[in-house]
């Protein structure tokens, strides 16, 4: 619990460092505090600047924490303390946002549907849906998702959109796409759908797929987390991916596409997704050309510098097209 | 682009300075203007770096070559001495990586540009932080937001909180120990903002 892990040889990570400040800090304000504990805390600190500064932030984070006192009940009142947090209006205000912040930046809509409601994004959006369940659907650019007054099923007409759903095994959630049904088992999962093609990648859980369509000989199947299912009209194939590709995927999610070795072409028709402004990339030859990057959605400027200053590329912008050439 | 001190680390350990900047003063003044950017500072490094296992790395290796080139001189203004640094580590570990992926350079280029960009407005009023605090304490695993809740709100002490819940004072200090690491990154590192970003 200490922070005697500084005497040791080996390298300290930033986690190992701040787990040893919060530790000190409380220590420090919840228990005894003697003096051979002092010294103990003093030679922590000045074994390095590290220490020093993950203990002022520990510290800083522990007074702010200090304001809580202001909600403290009337003495008096005996209650259980998680009952009474739980209660609270405060509480449940406090847990609709922090819906907001664990999803980071996109907008969140709550809502109350009638019968169907239809979600869209633009090019270049993102919106988060949460449910009435706390399950959370994140739609990505130019995506079109209708959801049914139940709630436990859905219509993906268009996009991609990432699923992390409550389980129930009363009432499974259904996802509808390219008249196949993905029908949760317990899932967090991914759904993109471009021309006639749906593709779906669990990342945790299980799920099945299945053709929407009755008495069809199309085949059904369970997804396990790192499977990938690719669905046409009428086939459907199975690939296992590493977990970190699918981690991939799901990097605009952070308003990033991650690419590995992928070619230029790849890398165009995934921007052209989130942007109006569109690649073109003329000759096979540059379309090829591979590349590692990670790149903001929103990065068509950023790209067109590698293209030019990295790999010697033409950039010209035409209207609402910008040309790249050898 | 500012000017930022070598960021050679056994250069610094070798011919190691006494600080100047007295101890108070540089942690008033951490806590004051380097702790705020930190939001921004993991937008940066996750916006620039590929490996999410490494950002709390750099973040604290960023603060941790601040504080010391602090403890000379008080930079100012802070934030773009901040962000060359974060800068200046990225490009270090970009060429110490195997592979030079090329795009994060560009990247930083980019984001040069954006240095001196004023800081959105990020003290909050004390109702907006008190909400807040709440917002992260409810994202404590539960019984870890019951102790720190009757440790923070109730005011109990260590020994009370065990007593109460009838569990070990280990496990009271464990969970203050996670509870306050995990509150720290919530409350600094993510955009408290719901809106769109900039």
């Amino acid at each position: 619990m200490t922070g005697n892990a500084a005497t040791d040889s080996h390298v300290e990570t930033a986690q190992d460092v701040r787990r040893c400040a919060a530790a000190w800090v409380q220590r420090q304000n919840f228990w005894d505090w003697s003096e051979t504990d002092q010294a103990e805390l003093d030679r922590w600190l000045a074994d390095s600047a590290s220490h020093q500064v993950a203990y002022i932030r520990a510290k800083f984070v522990w007074n702010r924490t200090g304001r809580l006192t202001a909600l403290r009940r009337a003495p008096g009142a005996v209650e259980n303390s998680e009952s009474w947090f739980n209660r609270s209006f405060l509480f449940r205000s406090a847990a609709a946002l922090a819906l907001v912040s664990a999803l980071g930046f996109a907008g969140v809509r709550y809502f109350e549907v009638k019968s169907q409601t239809t979600w869209r994004t633009p090019v270049g959006g993102r919106e988060i849906l949460t449910l009435g369940d706390g399950s959370k659907i994140e739609l990505n650019t130019d995506t079109v998702l209708r959801i049914a007054a139940s709630q436990r099923t859905a219509w993906l007409d268009r996009g991609e959109a990432y699923f992390q759903i409550k389980h129930d095994n009363a009432h499974p959630f259904v996802l509808m796409a390219a008249g196949k049904r993905v029908v949760d088992l317990g899932t967090k999962f991914l759904v993109r759908f471009a021309a006639d093609d749906l593709e779906v990648a669990l990342v945790e859980g299980k799920a099945r797929i299945e053709s929407a369509k009755p008495h069809t000989n199309a085949r059904t199947a369970i997804l396990a987390p790192g499977d990938v299912a690719l669905a046409t009209a009428d086939s459907l194939s199975i690939v296992k991916v590493p977990a970190r590709s699918i981690e991939k995927e799901l990097s605009w999610r952070h308003d990033l596409l991650i690419f590995d070795n992928a070619t230029l072409a790849d890398v165009a028709a995934e921007l052209n997704r989130y942007n109006r402004q569109k690649l073109v990339i003329a000759g096979s030859d540059v379309a090829q050309l591979r590349i590692v990057a990670s790149i903001p959605t929103n990065g068509v400027q950023a790209f067109t510098r590698v293209a030019k200053n990295f790999l010697g590329l033409q950039v010209e912008q035409r209207g609402d097209e910008i040309v790249i050439s050898r | 682009m500012v000017e930022v001190p070598k960021s050679d680390r056994e250069n610094v350990d070798l011919v190691r300075e006494e600080p100047v900047v007295p101890a108070s003063e540089l942690e008033a003044w951490f806590i004051r203007e380097v702790l705020p950017l930190e939001a921004d500072l993991m937008q940066f490094l996750r916006r620039s770096w590929q490996n999410r296992s490494d950002l709390d790395d750099l973040c604290q290796e960023v603060y941790t070559r601040t504080y010391e080139a602090a403890q000379q001189s008080i930079p100012r203004p802070v934030r773009p001495f901040v962000f060359a640094i974060a800068r200046n580590l990225l490009i270090d570990r970009v060429r110490r990586e195997h592979v030079v992926p090329i795009e994060a350079v560009a990247d930083l280029d980019e984001l040069g540009v954006a240095l001196d960009a004023p800081s959105p407005e990020r003290n909050v009023m004390a109702r907006d932080e008190l909400r807040l605090l709440q917002t992260a304490i409810a994202r404590l695993p539960p019984r870890c937001r019951e102790v720190v809740v009757l440790g923070r709100i109730e005011g109990l002490t260590g020994r009370q909180i065990a007593s109460r819940l009838g569990i070990a004072e280990t496990t009271v200090s464990d969970h203050l120990t996670a509870g306050l690491y995990a509150l720290a990154d919530m409350l600094l590192g993510e955009d408290s903002h719901s809106g769109k970003r900039s």
